[in-house]
């Protein structure tokens, strides 16, 4: 097995590989950017990457342009783990029969899709490659909304947003389901490795993403992927939204260790009402009406007793 | 590890999806990724006992649907790697996106499409809808008519898709259970030499090369786009065809068998003749021997490779006859048939003006029966007397109840 790449600082670590060109079309302020480099700077393995049809992919490989000095493959909306899984497939059968050009080298396989690539559309894809015990790993940069094509709702969209196919109006509070907990979902395949992570808490990302890649099989992490546009706040302000996403504890910070052993790997020592977070973004502008007021209590016991069955969950062991 | 080669007759008695999977284990694939369906199932069904009994060395996937099974051939042909995978009918239209998207990446896979009717209503059996439906989607195109030509069109496959020339991914087409499940006698090569008549894959532009990263499957928009597909387009219609008719070539050096794009039975000094794919071929050849003692000067062509469309060939072929029926196994649905259009295409730049009428036959797995090609030769002949054609321009071949005609 490759070497942990050790990692001291922020600095150093922002800057210590360039797999993922500053050079891209994402919005300025646009969190999967950032994630992106994480993850690739978490490892100084090789790497095979693959990107699902969303903003991550078309606003990075626009011909004769490149933002990537790595392997890397598109093939369509749904199928990017399935197509890590190919490549990781013919390495296996390569390496069996003694033709690899580089033998020595001891890649990773990654697969980067949105929410609604991994959600929605891709969710049969990924399940497939979770359950047939690859060895890859699935990076949802879970922004809730379909960016690319212009914010229309997915089922990573939760209740009271106002997206374009669910938008809030004179009747409407906006999306009226909640979010789907793709987390139980992975994990409950039993797989090796499944993990939230957040751009902000990068130290613990970094620990994930080397966890992850460490062990065999299947792994599954999922990214809040704040977007400007599309959750209305200014670009200056992503990473101030993602501290109040993990500090509300609407994104919890946890793993789930061969589909059972769940821990909670961030604990905000002073957790900021949900209200807070939801008051950041112009998405949930209209909860803030009288008539909507009850739906931020309602969002608030939601997020308490998810926090309270993850200690539950943590404490007990199964 | 290593695997086992397996000892064969000179002449197996297999049917065409067993002959199939015969050529991809000689072929020795690295990586098949593949999801069952009637009636290209025993095709991965064979693939996989070949494996469990220690006769291939590459890796299987049993994905969890036609499209992930394409899905996976691309990421794994991207990799660097041989790579094939089998389907039919509904299989090809879940995988039709990922179809254009291997083309587009120039990612030489081999497809064996067992050839089968596209539902509504639900079918099993053969027709070509399937086949017609991804014409355009950018793939080299082989057709056999028996299981022997199931076998050889796979070894040949690999040969032209994975030339750096080339570089498209091919499908090898044969008719669903009239050659998939028919049993015949297959003349087969030794695994050495039908290895050594593949040869090894040689990787371009591969993921698994870490000194050269690779970005495949970009975004274009207007900017690129017409260049990327005008490119395709040209190598497809340029070089694809040399590169068949090269290989063609080699592998009749090597067992005997000529093969040609366009096969032509009797066609020197036919006045009348059908045009058709798969198994109609052989019944059509029978009865154009039978219309030969009547008076009838019949000719048969069978179009060995779809895309690229012969275009050139045909006319050749054509250039002497005096009426043309081509055979459609597929409902145009509001148009004149695939072979109707690409014939006349064909022929309107030459001096040749033959008499072109098209049949729709045996959709859904329904029987062409040589009485039906005795019939339609005699009214070819009546039209060659007349003059001019003297029914319908587009015809259905045995529908029950009143007769169905259009054009
Ligand atoms: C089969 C298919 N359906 C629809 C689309 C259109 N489409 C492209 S990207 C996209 C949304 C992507 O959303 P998500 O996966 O959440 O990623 P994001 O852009 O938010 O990062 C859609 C609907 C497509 N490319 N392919
Ligand atoms: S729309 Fe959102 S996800 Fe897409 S590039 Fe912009 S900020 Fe990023």
């Amino acid at each position: 097995m490759s070497e942990m790449k050790n990692i001291k600082n922020l600095k150093e670590f922002s800057t210590s590989a360039d797999r993922f060109e500053g050079a891209n079309l994402l919005c300025p302020g646009c969190a999967h950017s950032i994630i992106v480099r994480e993850v690739l700077n978490a490892t100084n393995d090789d790497l095979v990457l693959s990107a699902s049809t969303g903003c991550l992919e078309v606003c990075t490989a626009v011909y004769p342009y490149t933002s990537w000095d790595a392997s890397w493959i598109h093939i369509g909306f749904e199928n990017s783990s399935t197509a890590v899984a190919g490549a990781e497939t013919m390495y296996k059968a390569l390496k069996k029969k003694g033709r690899l050009k580089q033998p020595e080298r001891n890649p990773k396989f990654v697969s980067f899709a949105g929410d609604g690539a991994s959600y929605d559309i891709g969710f049969q894809w990924i399940s497939g490659c979770m359950e047939r015990g690859h060895n890859m790993m699935h990076v949802v940069l879970d922004n809730e909304v379909y960016a690319n094509t212009g914010g229309q709702r997915s089922s990573s969209t939760p209740i009271g947003s106002s997206a374009t196919t669910s938008p809030a109006g004179r009747v409407s509070y906006g999306e009226k389901r909640n979010k789907k907990d793709m987390m139980s979902i992975m994990a409950a395949h039993g797989i090796p490795y499944a993990a939230q992570v957040a751009p902000n808490k990068w130290k613990d990302m970094v620990k994930k993403i080397q966890h992850g890649l460490s062990v065999e099989g299947p792994v599954f992490i999922n990214a809040v992927s704040p977007c400007t546009t599309e959750w209305k706040f200014d670009p200056k302000d992503t990473m101030h939204i993602t501290d109040l996403a993990t500090d509300s504890l609407v994104f919890p910070l946890y793993e789930i260790i061969d589909g059972t052993e769940l821990n909670i790997t961030y604990r905000p020592k002073n957790v900021v009402p949900v209200e807070e977070y939801l008051a950041a973004q112009g998405r949930f502008k209209h909860l803030f009406k009288d008539e909507y007021k009850y739906l931020i209590k309602e969002w608030q016991e939601r997020v308490d007793a998810k926090w309270a069955y993850l200690q539950r969950r943590e404490e007990s062991r199964v | 590890m290593a695997f086992d080669k397996m000892e064969l007759r000179d002449i197996e008695v297999w049917d065409g999806n067993f002959a199939a999977a015969q050529a991809m284990r000689q072929s020795q694939i690295d990586v098949v990724a593949a999801y069952p369906i009637t009636p290209s199932t025993p095709i991965v069904e064979g693939y996989a006992q070949f494996l469990a009994d220690g006769y291939i060395e590459g890796e299987f996937v049993m994905v969890e649907s036609e499209h992930a099974a394409m899905s996976g051939c691309i990421g794994a042909a991207a990799a660097g790697g041989r790579v094939a995978t089998a389907t039919s009918s509904q299989g090809l239209a879940l995988m039709s996106e990922t179809l254009y998207q291997a083309s587009g990446m120039r990612l030489p896979i081999v497809l064996n499409l067992v050839n089968r009717a596209l539902a509504s209503p639900l079918n099993v059996n053969g027709d070509h809808s399937d086949m017609y439906m991804v014409r355009d989607s950018g793939w080299i195109q082989f057709d056999a008519f028996c299981p022997q030509e199931a076998y050889d069109l796979n070894l040949i496959a690999f040969r032209v898709a994975e030339d750096h020339d080339v570089r498209l991914p091919a499908i090898v087409n044969q008719d669903g259970f009239m050659t998939s499940h028919t049993a015949q006698g297959v003349h087969t090569l030794t695994d050495d030499v039908a290895y050594g008549f593949v040869g090894e894959f040689k990787p371009m532009n591969d993921m698994l090369d870490f000194e050269h990263p690779v970005t495949h499957g970009v975004q274009t928009e207007e900017d690129w786009h017409f260049e990327h597909k005008a490119r395709q387009h040209n190598d497809l219609m340029t070089k694809v065809m040399p590169k068949i008719k090269e290989v063609f070539a080699d592998f009749e050096k090597l067992t005997g068998r000529k093969y040609s794009p366009v096969e032509k039975y009797d066609m020197d000094d036919a006045d009348v003749c059908v045009v058709c794919l798969g198994t109609s071929v052989e019944t059509a050849r029978e009865v154009a021997k039978e219309m030969r003692t009547q008076g009838i000067k019949a000719g048969v062509i069978g179009l060995r490779v779809i895309r690229p469309f012969p275009f050139f060939e045909i006319a050749e072929a054509l250039k002497n006859v005096k009426a043309i029926a081509a055979l459609d196994r597929s409902s145009p649905n509001g148009a004149a048939g695939m072979l109707f259009n690409e014939i006349a295409g064909s022929l309107y730049n030459t001096q040749n003006r033959a008499l072109l009428s098209g049949y729709i036959y045996g959709l859904g797995g329904r029987d062409l029966t040589k009485a039906h090609l005795v019939s339609l030769f005699k009214e070819l002949q009546a039209n060659v007397d007349a003059g001019k054609v003297t029914t319908q321009l587009q015809q259905f071949i045995g529908v029950r109840g009143p007769k169905l005609a259009y054009l």
